[in-house]
């Protein structure tokens, strides 16, 4: 499917490998020429990706500090 | 003075790579504990996951080759013990009904907002509470891509060797996740409004 049949529904298509920076060359001039002329995907677009960054802020969790002395103590004494 | 016998040089030299092993895994573990907990059900479980993941290391440092990812060579053998540990009886991924189109969650935040809001500041409506259970929602074999790629910042390939699958399946089952992700969310927000 090119994407001038349903420039949107393509565009939602190549969101994910373009966020992950996936796309082929042709594909990812596509999709930006998309997104400058298209605000509806560009919102979304820009969406995904504070999603990404915040989810990745949210779920990530300092390691206790008494787990830390515990897998230092787990090494081999030397022989 | 006469030379150390060879056999004192080469076990002075395994003992100096052996505390260097432990020395770089030992600084990775912040950023292999942050994997662990969401890979992992509980925090307990993910405390005691790293620890036999570092237990194991330690006895096997011979079998990683020096100057390779000791990161993802870490994660290898923490998501092998997951998997022994029998997490695979939980729910199983072909159950799980379609999710929503990728734009979905952003049309739903969007729509119970009610105004036209800056992007950056609409994923602030979802509460940690709403994605770290949404989070623990997506089934295993979903999830494992996700936190390794999303949050443990590992490549596709990285991610495939860890979880030993194709590359395509990587690929495959981070698109899905990550709507199933959005679909949870979608719904968390559904029940608050």
């Amino acid at each position: 499917m090119s994407i001038h049949d349903d420039p949107c529904a393509h565009c939602e298509e190549m969101m994910q490998p373009y966020l992950d920076h996936m796309l082929s060359e042709d594909e990812r001039v596509a999709a930006e020429a998309h997104l400058d002329e298209c605000d509806w995907c560009r919102r979304r677009y820009r969406f995904e990706e504070s999603l990404r960054v915040y989810v990745r802020q949210i779920v990530s969790e300092p390691m206790p500090v008494e787990l830390k002395a515990k897998l230092a103590a787990l090494r081999l004494p030397l022989e | 003075m006469a030379e150390a016998p060879p056999d004192a040089t080469r076990l002075a030299a395994e003992a100096r790579d052996r505390v260097r092993f432990e020395e770089e895994a030992l600084a990775l573990s912040d950023q292999v504990y942050r994997v662990a907990r969401h890979l992992a059900g509980s925090r307990e479980d993910a405390e005691e996951l790293v620890q036999e993941t570092y237990a194991r290391a330690f006895r096997s440092w011979r079998s990683y080759t020096p100057g390779t990812n000791l990161r993802a060579w870490l994660l290898r053998i923490l998501t092998n013990l997951n998997i022994d540990r029998g997490r695979r009886s939980q729910r199983a991924p072909q159950m799980q009904p379609l999710e929503a189109n990728d734009y979905y969650l952003y049309d739903k935040l969007a729509e119970s907002d009610g105004r036209p809001t800056d992007e950056d500041r609409i994923v602030e409506r979802l509460s940690q509470d709403d994605i770290v259970s949404a989070l623990s929602a997506v089934p295993h074999d979903f999830r494992d891509v996700i936190v390794l790629v999303d949050i443990g910042d590992f490549t596709y390939q990285d991610a495939a060797q860890i979880l030993d699958i194709p590359i395509g399946t990587v690929m495959s089952r981070l698109h899905r996740g990550r709507r199933i992700l959005k679909r949870e969310l979608a719904e968390s927000v559904a029940e608050e409004t």
